[in-house]
């Protein structure tokens, strides 16, 4: 039961093959069987789930299911769940249950899923390897002798997914945090145009880059649930009014003479020969459906990963501030005066990673240097946008790889933060022009899975998709599973 | 450029960050390793180019003047760490 | 050495919206504490702000009131800054693009000269929350009733030179604001605050001197005062040899002092950078012209109405027109009495010292707009003098009655109009005044009008009080020219 789709789940459930209760059982009980190792979930909603899955089946007797009714899944620990628990992976929030449900919580409530839990993730999604969770490391499961990284942010929503354990999960992105860890773990993820999705209540990295999307096994699961987390929100104000496609009724159209772009400074030297092959032979097997391929430049692409590290950082510290122990999260022991409490509630609630980057960002921000840095990212930002804008005149789709090399053992950067930061130079440039990404499987190497990225135009989630099922309609990289599962 | 320790203390308060002694030499180095791939921007021309706040050229939607919100002053005190009469609790404000 | 000030004020204004600025929350004063402290105006982590376009429609209506430019593409910035106030760690403002651009108001001094006091801008931002220091086992209560309130701050150039003239530019803006119906004008509430930027420099020199921030002040007075102890403070520091450190300071209106606040000295890095949750507000001239046709007159528009349609001097027309609801009061005491410079020198006068006095609004005012035109009326009619309808005044005030005609007879203030009594008491007046007579009957015509007043007291006394005063005048002029 648990190789199944979230479609297969969905006709197994209509058809009556099991009810919601038994599957999400099923889950539960993987999770309490698996999870020991893997760390992939913070919480674990059993009662809540197994209430809602009888509340679903309930619907279904009452025919009133629809695709999602009864269907598990999984929340980033992001997310905001009125009622649960809510930690964005940090000490900070060790103790705060949301008083309010995110928008893409509600979105999924309202379909009638049923909520496994909520998933393990780098400390305020700042990581890129699922290390910097005060709730401990994730572990791939497609680790055999070394244990090997998920990926990050949303580490562990793929090592979750694709350890069985939830059929699909939400997840993130603010630099390539869904991508990575697909590409990673041998899952199909993809990244929103930023708008699409509501960033209500999905605790805020850097506002202007963060966006949700499904953390898959398949491009179908994955538009099933763009479906329900898409649309316009009143709450957010950078989110887009603008229609939502039935992102799954263009899956299967044909790509014959779709015109897909390879920006040459992504397919460079430093590219591992075992990832160019993996490429060349997706390439060569959309190419046999018809699509054609030409190489296009991003000319500044090589400055992303700083414009990023300048912007995301800056947004983040303000972002950050709001957590000074007065209203919720950690207050440290017998604060002796106001400034003793901000410093020490704030010191200890925050691991490493989160506090350099606070200081960064406070520090890009400060008098004399925000042009130098702030400003000056922004303007970058702004050509890396304007090459895209550039290139899609005359192609439908970008080709790139999604992360340099397959899962890497824990501690293999070394302790430069900027080995980490190189993780992302593929998917960052994405985030800053708000385009839509996403990450599926395309092959392995030593036996570890690795994605390729497609890129599409604002709001082209739909073609992404599509161009990702015909691959996966004709080949099986993303019906791997781990071994030991 | 490169960080300091009289920066790091600098914008360590500012961030209401505590930095111990002790990590300060590690931090300035994580720091300007990030500062000097952050200088690669420095190289590149942007000459009349609009600084860019946000990803899609999207304008503002304001809200009607309606009051939506009720009292819900003791569920969202719930997480707080320290309340009474309905007031948040702190070391005591000098201005 | 002679010294010359320079004033500049930063006006925070409460915009009257029903809700915040970026919540749905009320924006009602005086709730039980956090009640109307909704997940964003906690900053609950996930939470994001939705502008409310009432806010912006009143800060528009603030810019064409003082002529100003409105910028048709507005940003919101973050200024961070921690404060257990300030539930973001960080307010929500308008720094370098805000809505409302340069304008111009004029001001009018005790002395008749006018005075044009440029405005750099006015832009929207949102208010803190309050730290409550009843103390609470040696902590501090934090109430964020009023955090995400709308306001605009409005800040002036630098082109005040003393505290009249401040004083008489808070007025001003206070006059506007509520004319417009921007804000409640409710000073007491703290609806609006001024901070005022002083420094002082040696007569004809150019440099400005450094300045020193004075925070917010809740009235007018205080921020009188406030301003000259300010400026003897920096004359008594220079004139000793000292220099002037740029700071916040403090000012305690009771105790007529100020000190340094040093904590607002700390971290004056504000690392202001555009809110990544909020996009740019772009509006068009249909919008503001919209704006522009529901605006109410504007005083100054009034005041030169008042000129033109009830002959006013250009003070009583400034005063009464300043708001709209003595401005409102006036109309309609006008109207009952049909006499606008005596109904404008009751309103202007003994009603509104009345009002300062027991330190109450207009609003409050225990005599309506009607029954000060009756009385008025009764003015204009001679049924009584000036000085009974005083007497008359206190009881209308007193609400110990309401009908003006029955006070009037029951305190016996009806005026004595019959000419034949009216005679008789001059004659018996005049009678025990022969060397008066004799030294009017000798002045000349310059003079004569002067001592006509020497008559008048005793015939008042000799009438209790009830002689129409007009009345003996001219019987008086007869008897005496004849």
């Amino acid at each position: 039961m648990f190789n199944k789709t979230v479609k297969e789940l969905s006709i197994g459930l209509s058809q009556g093959e099991f009810s919601s209760v038994e599957l999400t059982q099923h889950y539960l009980d993987r999770i309490k069987a698996k999870d020991g190792e893997i760390n992939s979930f913070i919480t674990v909603t059993d009662e809540l789930a197994l209430e809602e899955a009888k509340a679903a089946d309930q619907i279904r007797a009452e025919g009133k299911a629809t695709d999602w009714t009864g269907i598990p899944f999984a929340h980033k620990d992001i997310f905001c769940t009125k009622g649960v628990l809510t930690t964005c992976g940090s000490k900070m929030l060790e103790n705060f249950i949301s008083p309010y449900d995110a928008t893409v919580v509600s979105n999924m409530k309202t379909s009638g899923a049923v909520c496994l839990g909520k998933t393990n993730m780098d400390e305020f999604a700042m990581g890129s390897s699922n290390e910097t969770s005060y709730f401990g490391k994730v572990i791939n499961p497609w680790s055999d002798k070394e244990q090997l990284v998920p990926g990050g942010s949303s580490g562990g929503s793929a090592a979750a997914v694709a350890a069985r354990l939830t059929p699909i999960a939400t997840a993130t992105d603010t630099g390539g945090s869904i991508r990575q860890p697909a590409s990673l773990c041998g899952l199909t993820g993809l990244k929103p145009t930023y708008g699409r999705v509501s960033r209500y209540g999905m605790i805020a990295f850097a506002s202007s880059l963060d966006q949700a999307g499904p953390m898959a096994r398949t491009a179908e699961d994955a538009a099933m649930m763009l479906n329900v987390m898409a649309g316009h929100d009143a709450k957010d104000s950078t989110s887009i009014v603008k229609d939502v496609p039935d992102y799954t009724a263009s899956l299967n159209n044909s790509i014959d003479g779709l015109r897909i772009g390879l920006p040459k400074e992504f397919f460079n030297e430093h590219l591992s020969p075992e990832l160019q092959n993996i490429l060349q032979d997706s390439i060569k097997q959309l190419e046999s459906q018809g699509a054609t391929f030409k190489e296009i430049s991003l000319p500044h692409s090589h400055l992303s990963v700083p414009a990023y590290y300048v912007i995301a950082p800056a947004e983040c510290s303000a972002n950050l501030s709001r957590f000074d122990g007065v209203r919720y999260g950690h207050r440290c022991e017998d604060p002796k005066d106001l400034m003793d409490m901000y410093q020490r509630s704030r010191t200890e609630g925050f691991g490493d990673e989160v506090k350099r980057r606070i200081l960064i960002g406070a520090y890009a921000l400060s008098a004399g240097y925000y042009d130098a840095y702030y400003n000056k990212a922004q303007q970058v930002r702004r050509l890396i946008k304007n090459d895209f804008v550039s290139a899609f005149e005359d192609i439908d789709v970008i080709l790139s790889p999604t992360s340099p090399s397959p899962a890497f053992g824990f501690d293999s950067k070394g302790d430069d933060p900027v080995q980490m930061y190189l993780e992302d130079i593929f998917t960052i440039s994405t985030n800053l022009a708000g385009l839509p990404g996403m990450s599926l499987p395309a092959g392995l190497i030593n036996g570890l899975p690795i994605g390729m990225q497609l890129i599409g135009n604002y709001f082209e989630e739909s073609k992404l998709l599509n161009v990702a099922h015909r691959f996966q309609t004709a080949t099986d990289w993303h019906t791997l599973a781990p071994k030991n599962i | 450029m490169s960080i300091g320790p009289d920066d790091i203390n600098q914008i360590a308060h500012l961030a209401r960050l505590k930095i111990d002694e002790k990590d300060v030499p590690k931090l300035s180095g994580d720091l300007d390793n990030i500062l000097s791939l952050v200088d690669q921007l420095q190289a590149v021309n942007t000459d009349n180019i609009v600084p860019m706040a946000h990803p899609m050229d999207a304008v503002q939607i304001l809200r009607k003047d309606v009051v939506t919100e009720t009292n819900q002053r003791e569920k969202y005190q719930a997480v707080a760490p320290a309340v009474e009469d309905g007031l948040y609790l702190v070391p005591k404000v000098i201005e | 050495m002679q010294w010359e000030t320079v004033i500049g004020l930063e006006i925070h204004v409460q915009l009257a919206t029903k809700s915040k600025i970026f919540s749905g929350s009320s924006t009602q004063f005086g709730s039980e504490p956090n009640t109307q402290a909704s997940l964003v105006d906690l900053a609950m982590p996930g939470t994001l702000p939705v502008p409310n376009e009432e806010a912006f429609r009143k800060a528009i209506m603030f810019g064409l009131a003082i002529d100003a430019d409105i910028n048709k593409r507005s940003v919101f910035d973050r200024k961070n800054y921690f404060y257990p106030d300030s539930p973001k760690g960080y307010q929500t403002t308008q720094l370098d693009h805000p809505i409302v651009g340069p304008g111009n108001i004029e001001i009018q001094l005790a002395n008749g000269t006018k005075k044009i006091i440029r405005v750099h801008h006015a832009h929207l931002e949102e208010d803190a929350g309050k730290s409550l220091h009843d103390d609470y086992h040696g902590m501090s209560g934090i109430d964020l009733n009023r955090a995400g309130t709308p306001l605009i701050e409005i800040v002036s150039e630098p082109d005040m030179c003393n505290s009249e003239e401040a004083v008489a530019f808070a007025k001003k803006i206070h006059s506007i604001v509520s004319s417009v119906g921007i804000g409640d004008g409710e000073m007491s509430q703290g609806s609006m605050r001024f901070d005022v930027n002083i420094s002082i420099r040696p007569k004809g020199e150019e440099k400005l001197g450094t300045r020193t921030e004075t925070k917010n002040l809740n009235s007018f007075r205080f921020m009188e005062k406030a301003i000259k102890l300010e400026v003897e403070r920096q004359i008594d520091v220079l004139e000793d040899g000292g220099s002037i450190t740029q700071e916040t300071r403090l000012y305690d209106g009771e105790k007529d002092i100020s000190r340094s606040m040093r904590s607002k000295e700390e971290a004056n890095d504000y690392r202001y950078f555009p809110c990544p949750d909020l996009l740019p507000v772009i509006i068009d001239d249909v919008y503001i012209d919209s704006i522009r046709e529901d605006m109410p007159e504007l005083p100054d528009a009034r005041a030169a109405r008042f000129i033109e349609q009830y002959a006013l001097s250009d003070y009583d027309a400034e005063f009464l027109a300043g708001d709209t609801e003595t401005a409102a009061f006036f109309e309609v005491s006008t109207k009952i009495s049909g006499d606008a410079k005596l109904s404008a020198n009751w309103v202007a006068g003994e009603l509104s010292a009345r009002l300062n006095s027991d330190d109450i609004s207009i609003k409050q005012c225990p005599i309506n707009a009607e029954l000060l035109g009756k009385l008025v009326l009764r003015i204009k009619d001679g049924t009584v003098s000036s000085s009974g309808a005083k007497k008359v005044f206190e009881v209308l005030w007193a609400q110990k009655s309401n009908d003006v005609d029955a006070i009037i007879d029951q305190q016996g203030l009806k005026q004595v109009s019959d000419t034949g009594a009216l005679e008789a008491i001059v004659d018996e007046v005049l009678a025990g005044m022969a060397d008066q007579i004799t030294q009017y009957q000798e002045a000349d015509e310059k003079k004569r009008k002067k001592l006509m007043g020497g008559f008048m007291g005793p015939l008042m006394k000799a009438s209790k009080g009830q002689g129409n005063p007009k009345l003996f005048n001219q019987i008086l002029a007869k008897k005496l020219n004849s």
